[in-house]
C-alpha cells in the first residue's frame, strides 16, 4: 500500500474525458513523476488529490483514509502541500508574511483566534520561516511585497511555504517553469536533499526531462486523462509508448 | 512600550493627545469672530466625531483588512442603541450595563447577519448585508413598534422601572446618564481671553472607550489574526490550501466589527438616551464606508480621520445659511454679493451632501489612499528634500506596512 492510492478515478469536464480510469499509487518516501503531453490531464489529477475537484468516480486515499469530500484546509492539515502551475502567493503581503501562514497553519491548525498577540513576539515561528527562507536562498528579499517577484521567485517562494509545513505529500506541479537553469538546478539540489533527509514523499509533474530524471524513482506517463506506462526512469526513457504520446516532443 | 513597537506608539499617543486635546484644536477661533462659525470644539459635535470615529475604526477591520465590503453595518449601530436605551429603561441609567449590553446584541447580530452573508463575496456579499440591513430597519420602524418606538424612535419615561435606579429624580425629571455618579451632559467651560472652550463629561468619557478601542484595533492590526484577514484580502484559495479555513477568520472579523458598531451605538445613547429606526438606514450604513474610503482603507488612522471630516463637515456647513453668506460677502458689490451667494448657496445648509460629494470624489480622484495618503505624500515631500543632500543606499524597495 503507498501512502497515497488513487484507483479508478474518472473525471469529465462537459464531453471531454479529463481524467479515465487513472491509478496510481506513490510509495512512501519515493519521488514519483507524472509526465506527458500538454492536456493530458496531470493537473486535473492533483485537482483531485487536494480537494479543489472532486472525481466522478473511484476513490483517493491518503495514509488509509479518503480524501474525497474533504475541504482543501483539511487535507492540507492531513499532509498535503501543493505547489501550484500558476504560483499561488500571497501578492499583497510581503515575503515573511507569506512564510508566517504555513507556519500559523501548522501551530494552530484551520483556526484559533489571536487577535492580541504580536507577531512580531512570535520569534519562534519567525525564525522558523526566515530559516526556511534562507535555504530557499530569500532571505533578503524577505519585506518585498510578494507580487513584486520575479516568477521564478514567486514559484520558489510557494515551495518554501509547502516545505515549512513539513508535509507528508508534497505535490508539485511544474515546480521549475519560469526558472532560469541556475535555480532550476539549485530547486534540483533542494528537493534531493529534501526527499533525503526530510523523508518527505513527492509527486511531481514536470516538462523538464533534466528535472524528472534527476529527482524521480518511478514515473507514470499520461496522455489523454490515461496512464501509458509506469516504471523506473530507465525503462521510461526509450519506452516506444512514450514516443508516439509525445510525438513531436522528441526530447525523451 | 504597551506591546506596540515605536511607530504605533507614536500613532497611538498622537490620537490620545488628539483626543485630550480636542476641546483646545476644534475651538481655534475666539468667541464672536466671524470665523467662530467654524469651531468644532462644542461637545455634542465632539462627542459625534469619536463615535463615528468608533464606528469607522470596526468597520475598517472588516473591510479594510478583508476587503468585503459591508453596506449594512448600521444595522449594528441601531440594534445597539435600541439595547441600550431599554437597559436603561428597566435597569440603571449607569452607560455601563448599556454599553456591555449594546455591544452584545450588535455581536449577536452580526453572528447570524455575518453567517449567511458569508457564504457569497464581492458585490453578492455586500448585497446580502444590505438586504438584511433595511430587514432590521423596517423591522425597527413598524413591525416591532412596541420594542423599538417605531417611527417617534425609543425614549425614556418617567414610569419607566430601572430596578437598580430610581424612575425619577427628586424633582420629577427623567435620570441622566451616568458613569458612577459622573454625569455625562456635566461641563465645565475656560473662558481665556477671547476663547471659550467647553470641557464636557461625556465627551471625555467617549474619548476613554474611544482610546481603550482604538488601541485594540492596533493590537488586531498587528496580530496573527490580522495576518491571517489581509491573507484573506489577498487570497483565499492559497489560504485554503495552506491548511487554513477561511471562513471563520472572516466571520470574526465580520462580528468584531459589528460589535466596535454596537459599541458606538451604545455611546450614541450613552450621550442622548434616545434610539430611532434612522440610525438604520441604508445611508447610515453608506456613510461608513465613505469614512473609511476618504479616510484611508485599511490604515489604522484613516477611520478616525474619514469620520472627523465628514462629521465635521456635516455640522458646519450644514449650519451655513443664506443670511451668513451675505454676512461673509457684504463686502462685495451688491450685484456680485448676490451672484456669489446664489452659487455658493446650493452647497451649504442643506446642500452640504452637494459638497461632501464634491470632496470625495476629489479624495477618490487624486488620493486613492484617502487623507493618509495625502498625509504620506506631503511627508514623502520633506523627506525627499531631505535625502537629495545624502542619496540613499539600499536598492531594494520594503512593502509598506498596513496601517502606517
Ligand atoms: N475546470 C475545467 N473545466 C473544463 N475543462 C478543464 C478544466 N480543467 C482542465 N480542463 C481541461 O482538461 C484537460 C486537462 O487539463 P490539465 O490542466 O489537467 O492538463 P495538464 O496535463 O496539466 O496540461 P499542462 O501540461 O498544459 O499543464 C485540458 O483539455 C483542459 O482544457
Ligand atoms: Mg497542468
Amino acid at each position: 500500500m503507498g501512502i497515497l492510492e488513487v484507483t479508478d478515478v474518472n473525471k469529465r469536464f462537459g464531453g471531454l474525458q479529463a481524467l479515465g480510469k487513472v491509478n496510481l499509487s506513490v510509495q512512501e518516501g519515493t519521488c514519483h513523476a507524472i509526465i506527458g503531453p500538454n492536456g493530458a490531464g496531470k493537473s486535473t489529477l492533483l485537482n483531485c488529490l487536494v480537494g479543489k475537484l472532486i472525481p466522478d468516480t473511484g476513490t483517493v486515499t491518503f495514509e488509509g483514509q479518503s480524501v474525497l469530500g474533504r475541504k482543501p484546509y483539511e487535507i492540507n492539515q492531513m499532509g498535503i502541500s501543493r505547489v501550484f502551475q500558476t504560483p499561488e502567493i500571497f501578492g499583497d503581503l510581503t515575503v515573511l508574511e507569506n512564510m508566517l501562514m504555513p507556519v500559523f497553519a501548522r501551530r494552530d491548525g484551520t483556526f484559533r483566534l489571536h487577535a492580541y498577540e504580536t507577531i512580531a513576539n512570535e520569534r519562534e515561528l519567525l525564525d522558523e520561516a526566515e530559516g526556511m527562507l534562507d535555504e530557499v536562498n530569500m532571505l533578503d528579499k524577505r519585506h518585498m511585497h510578494s507580487a513584486s517577484l520575479s516568477r521564478g521567485d514567486k514559484r520558489r517562494l510557494e515551495m518554501a511555504m509547502c516545505l515549512v509545513q513539513k508535509p507528508k505529500l508534497l505535490l508539485l506541479d511544474e515546480p521549475t517553469a519560469g526558472m532560469a537553469r541556475a535555480d532550476t538546478n539549485n530547486t534540483i539540489d533542494l528537493l534531493k536533499e529534501i526527499k533525503e533527509k526530510r523523508n518527505i514523499t513527492m509527486a511531481i509533474i514536470e516538462h523538464d526531462m533534466h528535472v524528472v530524471f534527476s529527482l524521480a524513482d518511478r514515473i507514470t506517463v499520461l496522455a489523454q486523462g490515461t496512464p501509458l506506462v509506469e516504471d523506473i526512469p530507465e525503462n521510461i526513457k526509450g519506452h516506444p509508448k512514450v514516443r508516439e504520446a509525445y510525438l513531436g516532443e522528441a526530447q525523451v | 512600550m504597551l506591546g506596540l513597537n515605536k511607530a504605533d506608539l507614536r500613532l497611538y499617543l498622537i490620537v490620545l493627545g488628539m483626543l485630550i486635546f480636542a476641546p483646545f484644536i476644534m475651538n481655534p477661533f475666539p468667541e464672536g469672530s466671524g470665523l467662530a462659525q467654524f469651531n468644532g470644539g462644542y461637545p455634542d459635535l465632539l462627542q459625534k466625531l469619536v463615535i463615528f470615529g468608533i464606528f469607522a475604526v470596526g468597520f475598517n477591520i472588516l473591510f479594510g483588512l478583508t476587503g468585503y465590503l459591508s453596506f449594512g453595518h448600521a444595522a449594528f449601530l441601531g440594534v445597539g442603541s435600541y439595547a441600550g436605551v431599554w437597559m436603561m429603561k428597566l435597569l440603571t441609567m449607569n452607560v455601563v450595563p448599556a454599553l456591555i449590553i449594546s455591544v452584545l446584541t450588535a455581536g449577536l447580530l452580526s453572528v447570524i447577519i455575518g453567517y449567511v452573508s458569508l457564504r457569497r463575496s464581492g458585490i453578492y456579499f455586500s448585497i446580502l448585508t444590505l438586504a438584511f440591513a433595511q430587514m432590521c430597519y423596517s423591522l425597527a420602524y413598524s413591525v416591532l413598534t412596541p420594542i423599538t418606538g417605531g417611527e417617534t424612535g425609543l425614549t425614556l419615561s418617567l414610569n419607566d422601572p430601572r430596578v437598580l435606579g430610581t424612575s425619577q429624580t427628586a424633582e420629577g425629571n427623567i435620570p441622566v446618564p451616568h458613569f458612577f455618579g459622573l454625569e455625562m451632559n456635566a461641563s465645565s467651560t475656560l473662558e481665556l481671553g477671547a476663547w471659550s472652550f467647553t470641557f464636557n463629561t461625556g465627551y471625555y468619557f467617549c474619548a476613554v472607550v474611544m482610546a481603550v478601542a482604538f488601541y485594540f484595533a492596533i493590537r488586531l492590526f498587528r496580530s496573527p489574526f490580522g495576518l491571517m484577514l489581509r491573507a484573506v484580502k489577498s487570497n483565499q484559495a492559497r489560504m485554503s490550501y495552506t491548511g487554513l479555513n477561511a471562513r471563520p477568520y472572516t466571520l470574526a472579523a465580520f462580528v468584531i466589527s459589528g460589535m466596535y458598531a454596537g459599541l458606538a451605538g451604545g455611546l450614541m445613547v450613552a450621550m442622548d438616551p434616545l434610539a430611532g429606526a434612522e440610525r438604520m438606514i441604508w445611508t447610515a450604513s453608506g456613510e461608513v464606508v465613505l469614512m473609511a474610503i476618504l479616510g484611508g482603507v485599511g490604515t489604522l488612522i484613516g477611520p478616525i480621520l474619514g469620520a472627523g471630516v465628514i462629521k465635521y463637515l456635516e455640522s458646519i456647513i450644514s449650519t451655513i445659511n443664506s443670511t451668513i453668506l451675505h454676512q461673509w460677502f457684504a463686502f462685495l458689490p451688491d450685484g456680485l454679493e448676490d451672484f456669489v451667494v446664489a452659487i455658493i448657496y446650493p452647497f451649504v445648509g442643506k446642500g452640504w451632501h452637494l459638497t461632501l460629494g464634491i470632496v470625495f470624489m476629489l479624495v477618490v480622484i487624486f488620493l486613492p489612499g484617502g487623507i493618509v495618503e495625502g498625509g504620506k505624500r506631503i511627508g514623502n515631500l520633506f523627506r525627499r528634500k531631505r535625502r537629495e543632500e545624502t542619496p540613499p543606499s539600499s536598492t531594494t524597495t520594503p512593502a509598506p506596512k498596513p496601517g502606517e
